[in-house]
């Protein structure tokens, strides 16, 4: 998928759990992904972690080593 | 007409008894001798039939409430003067009523007397001959003779005959009309008996005859004079026909093929209501379809679509035999079954061998059976190994499951449908039933018009706001794009003036995240006021329609895809979830949260497991147990990683690591969003194996076509929008040689599974063992009490009407904080427009199936619902051919000019691949579920003369893609 696309929805889940009152977003933003991503899409969000994670919401980057 | 019926009828009992059903306390009367004892308000004539008494009748049925114009129904009753008609007499205790004696007999001699006078004796060339309760009268009361004749010097005194014996016209006679497609309206033969004008005001609720004249000069009339039966209002569902007792009113198959002789009760394979139906026959002749009138869903009522479209099945353009073919570009070939399924073995064994495990899938269809599917899904899980299947429930209701499952515990409407009539106040968000779902909007309407109120959230002015003797108390007219707004708004007004159902709240959710989710809506932003410019909905009307929820009693709120569509999608039915919660509406009749679900058996596809993540009954694939209980019955390991998605799947072929596709029953490609993509996606997969019933638009980039079978050709179940599993029957031989169920079988074992159902039943028996919500489960039951609605077990042997009564699935319910966000998809200088998509009436879908019926003559094209204001900005009139046009692509229709729709926003359609709407929708999508945001993008519009360049583009690639070699000799 292109990298626009995954970075638009992983930030999407990343806004939606932002707005819970509990302070786990990051935890909760990696358990969706890991519930309902693929692992070669898993891959990617990691690889492009890894590669500075342009553009991604900073909770979806602490999201991505969880996953 | 004697019917033999399968199921055998001894469980239901089919006859006519006169008057509706009642319920109240027991009265005791006697008739004839006999003792009856019968619910309060019941009619004599229904007591009596109770008892096996058949008092003769005319203007009375079942369905409709007594009317007392025939006279025929006379009786007499001990203490009463005269003889009284027995439909419109409700019964009394201690009553002593003779339905037969010297004087009644003579009255109904008479009666039948005057209006066999003006009524035609050719019954034996009539279309109802064997089907007609005027002739069946006439034989009851013994009538012989008829002393009537036309009075001297008179003229001709009936309705009946074209001219007179000196060939003069008869100005009494009208000649038939033929306009509806479906049935013939013959003025000829009319009774004006009313109980067709009765059929369309209380059974349909949509007014479209009144009986025109008096006395003599009386007859029904479509509407205004000029009108014919097709100009009318009539939306055709058949009611009137079906109430008809003579050949008046009469479906053009009868009159064309003559009456059946034999019927199957089955299930309608169109929308989710899941309307039962007969199917009657001769031999393997379908010859009509008439609404089952103990089907739960639809008491006895259906739609155009149901009752009538169904000649697709045997339509020229359907294929059946299987085809094959190395390159897209080569014409088909149509090769044996074994041939077919030996390619696409091997071409998928193949692709796996080089590209790994996890780069084929499947795709299920809402169309297809419970038992197709489960087989489906057990294919790419037990099968390919994998766990990538999705169905097109992605792409409708996925955030009915996430956002329900969340809340409540669990993915289904909560409600029956016989629940709305003990509603006081509905909201109707997103959803257009009176098109989308008629059945249901015709018992609503039924409601409504006995006093319920109607709150409707939509951005168009849909029927229901104003149509006959119907009108919504608040319509909020919303932007696309902002139903959390909305609904949090009216969450707002409802906990910050103290209207919420506290004692609720305490017993049935969860205290702690109700007190985060109070302070959340009680937020000024979130108050009514704060959101009108976003929303665009007055605050007065919004805060106005909150309290009347919250106050009004008994609150139900139904919702479609104006709702799951969107990028907020699941945030939308989450909020919709708090709003029962907060006002104590589940958990009994009248209330509840009900999703209104597109196609047939979209509720069947989700709980069998069809989506990549869940394996049947809502059991996500990451859970041990879960996958030890399929293994001990597959004999397979099962993955425990998510599957990919129906866009994750065409990414993935984009990407080059996913090539091959079974795709059952959908056509991904004029269904899915932004079509270029989809396009790209199955142009870059090895084998896409398509089976259906026609060669549709995916079909033009499949490597294999397995051709399908229609409802009609097999057994099975479809679970409907209110959990109700109905039984599809076989009523005649598959035309393409098996069943689906056996197709998919097939090729399972082509590719090395060993399965051997030998019927439907064997599946089911399995889904009932590996899934506990359908434990109690099996054909046998299902024949036994006609449909159960899950979950259906040892705890519920009946099944389970109502959701949620004594405590949530989870638990304690659970209140989310839904805040708004704005979708991305946003409107410019160069898409000022926003495009909302919806269906109509006589279509469905993609449009595979009713573009093949005469259904056509009610919608032929897709048309673009604009806005007079933004119209005249671009000089624009009615019925011209513009360009639409967003970021994803263009394509070009004709207009329509209307103020249903706001200004800045405009509607279509996407039932015809002409006009491809889906080359304009954009690859947005639900944050939780990947639901794509259908019913939001951003448009211009302008004048256009003819076709754009992808439209003939894509028109000289199908052609060329759906060339079939002729068979080899
Ligand atoms: S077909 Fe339906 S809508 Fe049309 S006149 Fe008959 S009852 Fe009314
Ligand atoms: S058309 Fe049929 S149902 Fe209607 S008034 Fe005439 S006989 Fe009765
Ligand atoms: S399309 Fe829907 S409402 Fe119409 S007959 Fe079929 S199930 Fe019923
Ligand atoms: S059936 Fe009772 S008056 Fe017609």
């Amino acid at each position: 998928m292109s990298p626009e696309k995954m970075v638009r929805m992983a930030n999407q889940i990343a806004t939606f759990f932002k707005t819970q009152p509990k302070e786990d977003a990051p935890a909760r933003v990696a358990s969706h992904i890991t519930d309902f991503w693929e692992p070669r899409m898993r891959a990617q969000l990691r690889d492009y972690v890894e590669q500075g994670g342009d553009g991604l919401d900073p909770i979806v980057v602490q999201a991505a080593r969880l996953t | 007409m004697k019917d033999f019926i399968i199921p055998p009828m001894d469980w239901k009992d089919e006859r006519d008894m006169g008057t509706p059903a009642k319920v109240g306390a027991p009265v005791t009367l006697s008739i004839d001798g006999f003792d009856v004892t019968v619910p309060e308000g019941t009619s004599v004539m229904r007591a009596a039939a109770e008892a096996g008494i058949q008092v003769p009748k005319l203007c009375a049925t079942d369905s409709l409430d007594a009317f007392g114009s025939c006279r025929l129904c006379v009786v007499e009753i001990e203490g009463r003067r005269g003889t009284p008609a027995s439909c419109t007499t409700p019964v009394a205790p201690g009553m002593v009523v003779r339905t037969q004696s010297d004087s009644v007999r003579k009255i109904r001699k008479g009666v039948m007397e005057l209006y066999i006078s003006d009524h035609p004796l050719d019954c034996l060339t009539c279309s109802a001959n064997g089907d007609c309760e005027l002739q069946d009268m006439a034989g009851a009361v013994g009538l012989r003779d008829v002393r009537y004749t036309a009075p001297d010097g008179g003229g001709l005194a009936n309705h009946f005959a074209a001219r007179n014996t000196s060939g003069e016209a008869n100005p009494e006679w009208r000649p038939k009309d033929d306009s509806n497609p479906y049935f013939s309206y013959d003025a000829s033969k009319c009774i004006v008996c009313n109980r067709c004008v009765r059929a369309c005001e209380e059974v349909q609720g949509t007014f479209a005859l009144t009986i025109e004249g008096r006395g003599f000069d009386s007859r029904v009339s479509f509407g205004a004079k000029t009108d014919d039966a097709l100009a009318s209002d009539c939306v055709s569902c058949g009611a009137c026909v079906q109430a008809c007792p003579t050949a008046t009113l009469q479906e053009k198959s009868v009159i064309e093929m003559g009456t059946p002789d034999r019927a199957v009760v089955t299930t309608c394979a169109y929308c989710g209501v899941g309307c039962s139906f007969k199917a009657e026959m001769q031999g393997d002749q379908l010859v009509r379809m008439v609404p089952y009138k103990h089907g739960k869903a639809n008491r006895g009522h259906s739609c155009v679509k149901g009752r009538f479209a169904y000649g697709y099945a045997s339509h020229k353009d359907r294929i059946l035999n299987p085809m094959i073919r190395d390159r897209i570009s080569d014409p088909w070939r149509e090769v044996s079954w074994d041939e077919a399924l030996g390619f696409a073995a091997k071409k998928m064994r193949g692709i796996q061998a080089e590209y790994g495990q996890k780069s084929i899938g499947v795709i299920t269809s809402s169309r297809c059976t419970n038992e197709e599917t489960y087989l489906v899904q057990k294919l790419a899980r037990a099968v390919f190994g994998n766990n990538n299947t999705d169905t097109c429930a992605r792409v409708c209701h996925s955030p009915t499951g996430y956002g329900l499952g969340q809340t409540f515990g669990t993915s289904a409407g909560t409600q029956d449908f016989d629940s709305v009539e003990h509603t006081d106040v509905v909201i109707v968000i997103g959803a257009n039933p009176t098109d989308g779902h008629p059945v249901f909007a015709s018992r609503l309407k039924k409601r409504l018009r006995a006093g319920a109120k109607l709150i409707v959230i939509d951005p168009r002015r849909i029927d229901l706001v104003k149509s006959a003797h119907v009108k919504a108390a608040h319509h909020l007219p919303l932007r696309p794009g902002t139903n959390v707004a909305v609904v949090t708004a009216l969450a707002h007004v409802i906990v910050t003036e103290g209207l919420m159902d506290e004692a609720f709240i305490r017993e049935r959710c969860d205290w702690d995240e109700f007190q985060d989710y109070a302070a959340f809506v009680s937020d000024p932003r979130h108050s009514p006021e704060a959101n009108e410019l976003l929303t665009g909905v007055p605050s007065a009307e919004l805060r106005e329609a909150a309290r009347l929820f919250a106050t009004g009693g008994n609150g139900a709120i139904y919702y479609g895809l104006g709702v799951t569509e969107h990028s907020q999608g699941s945030t939308t039915v989450m909020s919709i979830a708090n709003l029962a919660m907060l006002t104590g509406n589940l958990g009994r009749p009248g209330v509840g949260v009900n999703p209104l679900r597109g196609q047939n058996n979209v509720q069947g596809a989700c709980d069998m497991g069809s989506f990549p993540h869940e394996l049947p009954g809502y059991r996500h694939v990451k859970n041990d147990d879960v996958r030890d209980l399929f293994k001990s019955v597959w004999g397979v390991e099962i993955d425990s990683e998510p599957g990919l998605r129906i866009p994750n799947m065409l990414d993935a072929a984009v990407d080059g690591t996913f090539k091959g596709l079974y795709c059952q029953g959908e056509d991904i490609l004029q269904s899915d969003p932004d079509t270029k993509h989809v396009a790209a996606g199955l142009a870059a997969m090895e084998c896409v194996i398509v089976h259906d019933l026609f060669l549709n638009e995916t079909a033009n980039y499949a490597h294999v076509f397995l051709p399908g079978s229609t409802f009609l050709e097999k057994d099975g179940t479809f679970t409907n929008a209110e959990r109700r599993i109905n039984r599809v029957r076989e009523v005649m031989k598959p035309r393409n040689g098996y069943a689906d169920w056996e197709i998919t079988q097939k090729l399972a074992n082509a590719m090395g599974a060993n399965w051997s159902y030998m019927h439907p039943s064997q599946i089911m028996d399995e889904i009932a063992l590996t899934t506990p919500s359908f434990a109690g489960v099996s054909y046998t039951v299902l024949e036994e009490k006609g449909s159960v609605q899950w979950p259906c077990n040892e705890a519920h042997p009946d099944g389970t009407p109502l959701m949620h009564v004594d405590g949530f699935v989870r638990g304690k319910g659970r209140f989310i904080v839904t805040e708004y966000v704005a979708t991305d998809e946003k409107t410019g200088p160069r898409f000022p427009l926003l495009l909302t998509t919806g269906r109509i009436l006589s279509q469905y879908n993609v449009g595979a199936q009713t573009r093949r019926t005469e259904n056509v003559v009610w919608h032929e094209a897709d048309l673009l619902e604009i806005h007079p204001h933004d119209a005249e900005n671009r000089g624009i009139n009615e019925g011209d051919y513009i360009k639409l046009a967003s970021r994803s692509g263009e394509t070009s229709l004709r207009a329509k000019i209307t103020d249903r729709v706001s200004p800045g926003v405009v509607y279509t359609t996407f039932h015809h691949p002409d006009t491809q709407a889906n080359v304009i929708t954009t690859d947005y999508s639900d944050w939780a579920t990947n639901c794509p945001e259908y019913k939001v993008t951003a448009v211009q519009v302008s004048p256009s003369n003819g076709p754009s360049e992808w439209q003939e583009d894509y028109a000289a690639q199908a052609a060329q893609a759906r060339r079939i070699l002729p068979a080899a000799e």
